[in-house]
């Protein structure tokens, strides 16, 4: 052999099988009705560059294949007698196996080849024709959006390198786009461009560069009349919803109309500064160190530390490559956290996942499976944070039927930072004019192109392409350690990550800083040559960050970056000169004044109508309440994780002390870790989610605030010490010819925001952060589908001393059990009422002053180490929480519901009404007094202890209502899902 | 006494390099987390340190093969210096990660550069997250384990199924007593899953060369550094950060006789 393609095939020795080669049996068996005789996974590696057969034999033995587990042949296939589907990545897809192989020829040869890998699943069966492995290859092994197949028929005997290399034959240009046009013409631009830019904005931008001043600045450049395609693109992206939130920030004339509502007519100027930034700016909390200005929002931890927090959503991408669209999003919010201030290290990530039902027969047109969805996020999450080293320390898992075409992907990051380093305040930036702009990390490519735009539009069955993109931990960690180290040298001034709209959104942003940049495209590393300045500017290729660096630390920079095996390239300088001014080689090929690139856009002027919602009444008999609980136990949203749970890792950086599940599989209210080794200053990550809340957003909010906050009182949170950060996603609320209902979705959006301010507020709590996902809804032919409205609530805070929390589960024989909060007839929207066929209406309402008190007293004393189990109570009510804690301590207990708070006497609503404010908590019978007098003024009653044998008894009086074995309670829960 | 100064490997995908330099710190030793990089470059560094740690972590990506690509470079480019520390009595600790490495290095269980065992994937064919039990072998040379008799500890991998090469092996390890380590269940017994959490034959889950100065476990002792680490604390499980015991011992046996 000499220089050319070459293959290496890899596979299990002698009875090893690859574990999810019974698995795919199982499903071809599912799909296509033939149960395999036998299948296999091989892993392939294809090679191209110059190598003998002996370096062929020296690779499989020292790098390819596993010298004990493993056998490799490189001159013909494994399983030629076998069906065979073989599945790569399509050209330009990153391929870190294959990148990682590229090193480890080099260490072992000391040569340079291209590699790139492919899997092939060889399937004995016998299969009529072989249009049914097109299916399977389809449907079980290949996401065509990423990945090419190629089906081989058993003896063909085919052994054929597959090198998808990108040859690109294309001179860059920067192409002149004439703006003086029609409306029409305006609209047919911003379509075929994806700049999803409306007529106001395209008729802006036209009007901008019309002007005689632009013209002959542009003039002086070499530039034309028209807008080159770069200044275009850049405005689309600094434009898009996803970077300026217009909806946010529009002028909104909001009214109600009909029955039941209060008649309210106002005229909103910004939801984010009426409701979001005003309860911040309302509640004065002194440890906020830094909000809605940077990546993240900061606040102090200890006396050294600030914590820097964001989480993010990644919906379109995670319905079109689960895998890549959830592991982008993982790490794309990691690097929001690496870009705050000067920088944090990640220390936790959450992840809240909403999915169809696993078990959904239909999906609309174009749309994976969700349980294929469900396996894709959670393997990139678990990627993600697993391999960048990260704790996963809290989530949750929702499924409801709005899910199937759009799921939710959030992802969250907390990240420690020193509050000074070398006497400067870590939260801040600087750049002064001549600091270079240093990009740091992955190569670029055509990758993630037009990704802020695209999910400012809606899904469409039949859109795809460069905007889905894979991402690279290891790069990222590598990127991340280099960083840290950089920023503890005190090497750069400044921070941002390329994240959506790449170099022109990182440097963009950071050039407000100096006033302005001057950018060298031709100096960007690509992947492959031929790619044009504007893709250069706008790709969303992953793992990179912008630095700015004063250019005599720039040495230290290249010092680093060959230390951790990372580029660092200086593609620009900053400037004061007011322009966003780019080049390519010699030429400008953008030229855009600052301001108008940053403070452009028109705001945007919408129509919001509320009114009132009639919600369907459960439309089942309601079912005895033993078989209801058990019934619940075992529904897919409280049903045990324990399956996604275990496949994150929440151990890594060692300070694990609360985690997802505890001794017992008890299910855990939030994570709580210690940040600093050594030290017992806990950190408390908690969140709540309540799309099913669908009567009235406003209360939806307030309840979603209500959860976090209690889940983090739980976990042991100071009540006085918290911050929260809102993630609105919603279904497209700007109404028009598709979207009829458009303002009273905006109607929502508005009363969400002003109940999570009232909650906020009332709570006394800020919001550090935020992040809306506003077009989440997916059109199939004539159908469209949308999301309810979801708001995540997530809330941060503080431990005292990790020693004195409590986990849910209850601990022993005798120990007193207390009901926290009132029991209202609070029904609507509840599971139980969902078990039952329906909605429902009479929702629960927040009752802040209530209930802080509550917090308030129980936040003391658990910090007095009196508490022994607590659990807030949320999906299925009282008898959920209730059955969680005596399953989590394998233990009976008893309580008897009549004499805790109630406003209502109704059996069901007592187990299963979801009212807010509510806890379970057990303490030692010797320590009853003590917690009674620290919960004094509240209501806390003492309703009932845990008992020596393994029944869960509910009593109402001398009523029995519920009372049932523990074990067979858990059995139901941990059954509950089938993956 | 001998202070006992530890070298942490970090880059590439390692992620638990500073919790074990902070095991190691805690337990009286010195630890200088230093990236795979310089130590590729300069081999000799290894020279200033009696206590070699790989952490735990994803070194590049666990692509080929978990550790695959992380093994063959130390071994390429350090494996002289390696070789020399390992014979002037020093210490090595590969955790996770750093086990694999071991292992497809061929510094274990014989430190000859020959790979004779492995570990791959879980039988159970995910990453898991889990608190498993190990019963430590009381006959085992293993310095690390010194006066134990079980222990609690997080297993978090996807790759850590212990096969041996041949029957030979396995029998070699047997008698020399190489086999430091075993998942048990409650009741003291080599069990099934997920008590044995990866499937690995005869429950190894840690294994030392002859001279018991070479370890690699695929538990995490420096993820049970406080009380609170332990998934059972909130019911009075209270066992001082045990893992810490592993790093003590080390320090202990490096201040005795080097």
């Amino acid at each position: 052999m000499g220089e050319g393609a070459h293959r290496i095939e890899v596979r299990p020795k002698g009875d090893l099988r690859d574990p999810n080669a019974a698995s795919l049996a199982r499903q071809i068996l599912e799909l296509a009705g033939v149960k395999p005789s036998d299948v296999a996974i091989v892993r392939a590696y294809n090679l191209y560059g110059e190598l003998s057969d002996a370096e062929m034999d020296k690779l499989g033995k020292e790098l390819f294949a596993d010298a004990v587990s493993e056998e490799f042949s490189y001159k013909e296939p494994f399983y030629p007698d076998y069906w065979r589907i073989e599945v790569g990545f399509l050209p330009g897809m990153t391929d870190n196996e294959g990148n990682t192989a590229v090193q480890g020829v080099k260490d072992v040869l000391g040569k340079d080849v291209e590699a790139y890998t492919s899997r092939v699943y060889a399937v004995k069966a016998e299969f009529d024709d072989d249009s049914v492995l097109a299916e399977i290859a389809k449907k079980l092994l290949a996401n065509e959006v990423i990945q090419a197949w190629r089906v081989y028929e058993p003896e063909g005997g085919a052994f054929e390198p597959y090198i998808p290399r990108v040859e690109l034959d294309h001179a860059p240009v920067a192409e002149e786009i004439d703006l003086q046009v029609t409306d029409e013409e305006l609209m047919r631009i911003s379509r075929e461009r994806t700049l999803a830019l409306s007529l106001e904005e395209m008729r802006e931008i036209k009007a901008h560069f019309a002007r005689a001043a632009v013209r002959k600045e542009r003039e002086k450049m070499g530039l034309g009349k028209g807008a080159t395609d770069v200044e275009l693109e850049a405005l689309a992206q600094s434009w898009s919803e996803h970077c300026k939130h217009k909806i946010f920030n529009a002028k909104i004339d909001y009214s109600e109309e009909g029955e039941g509502v209060e008649g309210r007519e106002e005229s909103i100027d910004s939801i984010f500064k009426t409701y979001i930034r005003a309860a911040t700016d309302e509640v004065r909390k002194p440890y906020v160190v830094s909000v809605f200005k940077d990546n993240g929002g900061i606040i102090r931890f200890d006396h050294e530390n600030d914590i820097a927090v964001k989480v993010e959503t990644h919906n379109a991408p995670s319905a079109l490559d689960p895998y890549g669209g959830a592991l982008t999003g993982i790490l794309g919010v990691n690097r929001d956290v690496l870009g705050t201030g000067l920088g944090a290290k990640p220390i936790a990530n959450v992840n809240m996942l909403c999915f169809g039902y696993l078990d959904a027969k239909d999906v609309p047109k174009g749309c994976l499976h969700p349980r294929r969805i469900a396996k894709g996020v959670i393997r990139g999450i678990e990627h993600g944070g697993n391999m960048v080293g990260i704790p996963t320390v809290n989530g949750s898992v929702v499924f409801e039927q709005c899910y199937t075409a759009r799921p939710l992907v959030y992802a969250g990051t907390v990240g420690l930072m020193p509050h000074e380093i070398g006497g400067r305040e870590t939260a801040r930036k600087e750049i002064r004019p001549g600091y270079l702009a240093v990009m740091v990390g992955g190569r670029i490519g055509k990758d993630g192109i037009h990704g802020a735009t695209f999910s400012s539009q809606q899904l469409t069955a039949g859109i795809a392409g460069s905007v889905v993109q894979i991402g690279d931990p290891i790069t990222e960690k590598k990127v991340i350690d280099m960083v840290l180290e950089a920023r503890d040298l005190g090497l750069f001034e400044a921070i941002t990550d390329d994240g959506a709209g790449g170099l022109s959104s990182s440097i963009g942003e950071l050039a407000q800083f100096s006033g302005g940049c001057e950018v060298h495209l031709e100096k960007c590393p690509l992947k492959y040559p031929g790619l044009d300045p504007w893709e250069i500017l706008l790709s969303e290729s992953q793992e990179r960050m912008t630095l700015a660096v004063p250019p005599e630390k720039m040495p230290g920079i290249e010092k680093l970056a060959k230390k951790h095996d990372v580029e660092a390239t200086a593609v620009g300088t900053f400037t004061d000169s007011g322009k966003f001014h780019i080049l390519f080689g010699k030429s400008t090929v953008a030229y855009v004044d600052m301001h108008f690139l940053h403070e452009g856009v028109p705001q945007m002027r919408l129509k919001a109508v509320w009114k009132e919602r009639m919600p369907m009444p459960p439309s089942r008999p309601l079912m005895q309440h033993g078989d209801a609980l058990r019934a619940l136990l075992a529904s897919p949203n409280i049903a045990s994780k324990e399956w996604v749970i275990r496949q994150y890792d929440h151990e890594v950086q060692g300070g694990s002390v609360l985690k997802p599940l505890m001794e017992g599989n008890a299910p855990s209210d939030g994570g709580v870790i210690r940040p600093v080794l050594g030290k017992n200053d806990g950190l408390v990550v908690a969140h709540g989610l309540c799309p099913r809340y669908m009567e009235d957003a406003y209360h939806m909010a307030m309840n979603a605030v209500d959860e976090g906050v209690r889940n983090a009182i739980a976990c042991g949170a100071k009540f006085g010490y918290l911050a929260c950060l809102d993630n609105f996603c919603w279904p497209d609320p700007i109404k028009g010819p598709k979207n009829p209902d458009g303002d009273f979705k905006l109607a929502q959006l508005v009363r969400a925001a002003r109940g999570m301010h009232d909650a906020a507020v009332g709570y006394g709590i800020p919001i550090i952060s935020g992040k809306d996902s506003m077009k989440n809804d997916y059109y199939a032919g004539d159908s469209k589908h949308s999301i309810n409205p979801t708001l995540l609530v997530t809330v941060v805070g503080r431990v005292e001393d990790v020693a004195k929390i409590a986990s849910s589960d209850f601990k022993d024989v005798g120990d007193a059990i207390y009901v926290l909060g009132t029991t209202r007839h609070e029904m609507g929207g509840s599971e139980y009422f969902k078990l039952h066929g329906g909605e429902g209406s009479g929702m629960p309402k927040v009752r802040v002053k209530e209930n802080s008190e509550l917090y308030a007293a129980l936040s003391k004393a658990i910090e007095k180490g009196v508490v022994r189990s607590v659990h807030d109570m949320s999906d299925g009510g009282l008898a959920v929480a209730f059955a969680e804690c005596a399953m989590g301590g394998k233990v009976g207990a008893e309580i008897d519901l009549s004499l805790m708070g109630r406003e209502t006497d109704e059996d069901a609503a007592l187990l299963f009404s979801e009212s807010a404010g509510r806890f379970v908590v057990s303490v030692r019978e010797k320590d009853a007094f003590k917690f009674e007098k620290m919960m004094f003024g509240t209501k806390a009653k003492k309703v009932g202890r845990v008992r020596g044998d393994k029944r869960v008894v509910l009593m109402n009086g001398n009523n029995a209502l519920v009372n049932e074995d523990v074990f067979d309670l858990r059995e139901a829960w941990a059954g509950g899902l089938k993956w | 006494m001998v202070k006992a100064k530890a070298i942490v490997l970090d880059g590439y995908g390692i992620n638990c390099p500073h919790e074990t330099a902070y095991a190691v710190r805690t337990a009286g030793g010195e630890a200088d987390i230093r990236h795979v990089s310089e130590v590729a470059e300069t081999p000799a560094l290894l020279r200033e340190y009696n206590l070699l740690v790989l952490p735990g972590g994803f070194s590049f990506g666990d692509d080929l093969g978990s550790a695959r690509v992380l093994a063959n470079r130390l071994r390429h480019r350090a494996g002289e210096e390696i070789s020399e520390f390992v014979k002037g009595g020093k210490l090595v600790l590969g955790i996770c990660n750093g086990f694999q490495a071991l292992v497809k290095m061929g510094l274990l269980p014989v430190p000859d550069f020959t790979q004779r065992v492995t570990l791959t994937y879980n039988a159970s064919g995910k990453f898991e997250d889990r608190w498993v039990r190990l019963a430590m072998n009381q006959k085992s040379p293993c310095v690390f384990t010194k006066g134990m008799e079980y222990i609690d500890l997080p297993v978090r991998h996807g790759e850590g199924r212990f096969i041996p090469s041949g029957k030979e092996v396995l029998e070699e390890m047997l008698g020399k007593n190489m086999i430091a380590c075993q998942y048990i269940s409650p009741d003291g017994k080599v069990n099934e899953y997920p008590y044995n959490p990866n499937g690995s034959v005869g429950g190894v889950a840690g294994v030392c060369d002859a001279s018991g100065r070479i370890f690699g476990l695929m538990p995490h002792p420096e993820a049970y550094n406080h009380f609170t680490n332990h998934p059972a604390w909130t019911r009075g499980a209270n066992r001082a950060g045990e893992g810490l015991k592993v790093f003590r011992n080390a320090v202990e046996h490096i201040g005795a006789n080097l």
